[in-house]
């Protein structure tokens, strides 16, 4: 894939931005929802959606769509942290990355240098996963599950 | 603010198919709820309905547009941590998720001494000093609830500080989280 496709600040023209905008919040819930986007941003149907489907191909929009909630989805959720040696960075990340169950992975600048997403099917497989990592690295996992959520959700005004 | 309760299995067979059906995206086209409905097997009225329904129990947060960050120029994002006060942590909490650059904020255990924080907020700005920025508007926020720890133990190799940002330097894995397959009655 070429990275500086997905990287390169776009050039959004006024509609371009106000669609997406718009669109972050959310489309109403009814047979034709493009209509009432369209009445907002004063312009048509069809200029919408062609705009739009032009977005989603240019990946400056990544995903259109309902925004599930991934914990009504199932399944078991848990953010994860290591303190990896430098030395050890590169082999750490393979050994990491190499289960399924690790959705994200993010270096990061700070003493616990990793951070990365467990999903899985079950409580009891999110311990088994840690436990296994724990063993793979010999290093200890820092384990903090959500214990209450407040939001999730991003505007990025454009 | 809620902590997730729902279980997969209150989903009916229906419920699962449309899950499966719509979270790679919706196509964009006028209709949309026609697509879902023929899809489905169902009428257009009943995959509203649907849609509506799994809105108000929070299963769908909304139908909209997922930007892509860099596109937009937003190149950098912190996760800023807090050790705040317990008995307020929910209060707080919620009021720094309702800031419109945090994208996430959750409650999370503390691993002490080793990790005292126990609020997590995601922000994201074009620039360094903008993230900057956000992390004071939180800590501003925070001022009373912010707990400072004596460092008694001696062997405590990372310092005690009430709030600390850390920012992101390399992407090493990034998958999407679906709904596996497998586990449905969907033939």
């Amino acid at each position: 894939m070429d990275k500086s496709s997905t990287t390169q600040v776009a050039e959004l023209s006024t509609l371009d931005k106000g669609l997406i905008n718009l669109l972050q919040h959310g489309l109403p819930v009814c047979e034709r929802p493009f209509i009432q986007i369209a009445e907002e941003l004063d312009s048509t149907e069809d200029e919408i959606i062609e705009h739009l489907n032009r977005l989603l191909e240019s990946k400056v929009l990544s995903r259109f769509g309902p925004m599930f909630d991934a914990a009504c989805l199932g399944g078991a959720f848990t953010l994860a942290a290591l303190t990896v040696p430098e030395e050890d960075f590169e082999k750490v990340t393979e050994q990491v990355n190499s289960f399924e169950q690790i959705a994200h992975n993010y270096r990061r600048d700070h003493t616990y240098n990793m951070w990365f997403v467990i999903a899985t099917e079950s409580q009891e497989e999110i311990d088994l996963v840690i436990e296994k990592i724990e063993k793979q690295t010999k290093l200890t996992v820092l384990n903090t599950p959500k214990l209450e959520e407040f939001y999730v959700g991003l505007y990025l005004p454009a | 603010m809620s902590v997730s309760t729902s279980q997969p299995d209150a989903l009916t067979p229906l419920e699962r198919q449309y899950i499966l059906l719509t979270q790679n995206g919706l196509p964009i086209i006028a209709k949309p709820y026609h697509w879902i409905a023929d899809k489905l097997g169902i009428s257009v009225e009943e995959a509203l309905a649907l849609t509506q329904d799994f809105q108000q129990r929070g299963i769908i947060r909304r139908i909209a547009a997922v930007p892509n960050h860099y596109k937009l120029g937003y190149k950098f994002n912190g996760m800023t941590v807090w050790d705040i006060d317990d008995i307020q942590a929910s209060k707080f909490g919620d009021a720094v998720g309702k800031l419109p650059f945090v994208s996430h904020c959750y409650l999370r255990p503390r691993h002490l001494p080793s990790w005292n924080y126990n609020l997590f907020a995601m922000v994201h700005g074009k620039e360094p000093e903008e993230i900057q920025h956000y992390r004071s508007q939180i800590k501003e926020l925070l001022k009373e609830v912010l707990v400072t720890r004596e460092s008694d133990d001696t062997s405590q190799s990372i310092p005690s500080q009430s709030n600390d940002m850390l920012t992101s330097t390399q992407i090493l894995k990034k998958t999407g989280l679906r709904l596996k397959r497998k586990t449905t009655s969907v033939s």
